[in-house]
């Protein structure tokens, strides 16, 4: 981020999203493939990561503050000035899966 | 110049809210190579530090000259009806004290990024009042440490070393053995390892849990079908509770993973009330865990000049706070902003799509240091030197403690602060042109 948040590091870290290794294998998906992710808002298409052993629980995904987290927000902010950015409801489903040379 | 070696002593990290000001800095010519004391976070921040590239100004997308960029930005704010002006946590209060002022003259809404991180902790505070202490207290006297909804490790990691939970103080002499440290969150996160007790709760359940600590507390009986869905036990919780009533000095450091989930404020206020309750016991503390180098400075500039801390309107010339009204999401999201001024902030970046689509429909100017979705997109956009490393000024800790900033070289660009001078008399000038033209 103090480099650029064009900077590939930053976009890399902030355009996945974790899921943990059980939900992977429960979905069927393989780092890298690309998900879709729906809130009541929006929907995004993009890759997903195993986050490491036990940080998380099934059935809670991780998405690093940024551009892709903020487009499943929606606008209304219950009176507080920031709409809710954690801790809100999303379907997850496979798009495709990514092929590795 | 290019190649003189000289060393900066106890210069100050502005990357995240611990605001460290003993880091030593090795600067040859305008590149530091050196960051003694820094963590890996500050070191990213010193030692990739480079000037940005590109124009000083530029007027929607080409090059120009301060002084035509200043005059085109001042006509935008003046010409007006509902200006906003957000962002300030990344700069020096010199900066944020002249920007309360353009606000003043323009009738704008000034908001800073605290409304999208810790302002449900600003309207708690209000609510219930800061049960508070400075992070040289926790050092020299914390036996129980509680993180809820924060992950220092990652976010603050010199947090632990150099404040609370590691540093031998005048009552904790041994350390961290004469400290517990709990972490509450529902990621098992990089913190957890080092912490004595994790309790994992389950997503949106931060109130509930708040609040049954607040009945144990208080001695009322809790029975095991209260907490269900929270994702911890009643014995765990009791646990707790004698441990928070039997410490000699209590802190519980909150992050957004309290302020940013559902009940938001609420959750907040459960845990500031739990804090004040706990002091009929012993003595107990609520500190929010800050995230940029200067939020907590924009909060005390913002509050000193207007009695609020963000989130304030001074369209009617006297100031009104309203958070949910006059909070820049809320004012864009509503269509009602026509023209904006952004300070050391990406909002084009992080807000809703509603937000970022209307901010996008109207003229706007941007200060930052680097190129962002943000600049890249206003009408107006100045490149400005960096606070910390070229630019010199005042920060708050995120304990309310003001630090100095002693820069390492001086940038090519601009500071804020000149950049935001220049504005205020530009604006000035042709405030009293329009009155006089319309007398
Ligand atoms: S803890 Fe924060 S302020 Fe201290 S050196 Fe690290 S990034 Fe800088």
């Amino acid at each position: 981020m103090n480099e650029s948040k064009f900077s590939k590091e930053y976009l890399e870290e902030t355009g996945v999203v974790q899921i943990c290794p059980e939900d992977l294998t429960r979905l069927g998906l393989a780092a890298g493939d690309l998900v879709c992710i729906r809130s009541e808002q929006r929907s995004i298409e993009i890759p997903c990561v195993a986050a490491k052993e036990k940080e998380l629980p099934s059935g809670l995904l991780f998405m690093a503050y940024g551009d892709w987290s903020s487009r499943l927000m929606g606008s209304d902010t219950h009176g507080t000035g920031m709409p809710n950015s954690k801790g809100t409801d999303v379907y997850l489903s496979k798009v495709c899966a990514i092929k590795k040379d | 110049m290019q190649n003189e070696l000289k060393v900066v002593s106890n210069a100050t990290c502005t990357f995240c809210g611990c605001v460290c000001d003993d880091i030593e800095l090795t600067v040859e010519g305008n590149h530091i190579t050196k960051a003694k004391n820094a963590c890996v976070l500050g070191k990213a921040w010193f030692l990739n530090h480079q000037a940005g590239e590109g124009p000083v100004a530029r007027i929607r997308g080409k090059e120009a000259t301060v002084e035509e960029a200043v005059e085109e930005a001042a006509r935008i704010l003046v010409d007006a009806k509902f200006p906003i002006i957000y962002g300030l946590s990344d700069t020096t209060c010199e900066a944020q004290r002249v920007t309360v002022a353009i606000a003043d003259w323009v009738g704008a809404s000034i908001d800073t990024t605290t409304s999208v991180c810790h302002g449900p902790s600003g309207m708690a505070f209000q609510g219930v009042g800061e049960i508070t202490c400075s992070l040289g207290e926790v050092r020299n006297r914390a036996d129980l440490v509680i993180f809820w909804g924060s992950n220092p490790a990652e976010s603050h990691p010199r947090h632990w070393g150099r404040y609370s939970t590691m540093p031998k103080g005048l009552f904790v002499p041994n350390g961290r053995k004469d400290r517990t440290v709990v972490l509450v969150d529902v990621r098992r996160t990089k913190s957890a390892p080092a912490a004595d007790i994790f309790l994992q709760i389950k997503p949106r359940k931060d109130f509930e849990v708040l609040w049954m600590l607040r009945a144990l507390v208080k001695g009322l009986t809790i029975n095991e079908a209260d907490l269900i869905d929270t994702g911890v036990t009643l014995e765990q919780l009791q646990n707790l509770v004698d441990r928070m009533k039997a410490c000699k000095f209590g802190v519980l450091f909150f992050g957004m993973g309290l302020s940013m989930t559902r009940g938001k404020h609420l959750n907040v206020e459960a845990a500031l009330a739990l804090a004040r309750d706990l002091n009929a016991f012993t003595r107990f503390y609520a500190n929010p865990m800050r995230g940029h180098g200067n939020v907590t400075g924009a909060d005390n500039v913002v509050s000193w000049q207007t009695g609020y801390p963000f989130g304030v309107n001074l369209g009617r010339g006297y100031p009104r706070f309203n958070p949910g009204e006059f909070t820049t999401t809320d004012t864009l999201a509503r269509k009602e902003a026509d023209a904006a001024m952004i300070i050391a902030s990406d909002p084009m970046g992080n807000f809703s799509q509603a937000a970022r689509d209307h901010l996008a429909s109207i003229p706007y100017i941007a200060l930052d240091t680097k190129e962002t979705s943000t600049t890249r997109a206003a009408a107006v956009a100045f490149t400005t030197a960096t606070y910390g490393i070229n630019v010199p000024g005042t920060v708050y800790r995120m304990d309310d403690v003001p630090i100095p900033l002693r820069p390492a070289f001086e940038s090519p660009y601009p500071s804020d602060e000149k950049i935001l001078r220049a504005l205020e008399k530009k604006v000035l000038h042709l405030l009293k042109e329009k009155l006089q033209a319309s007398n």
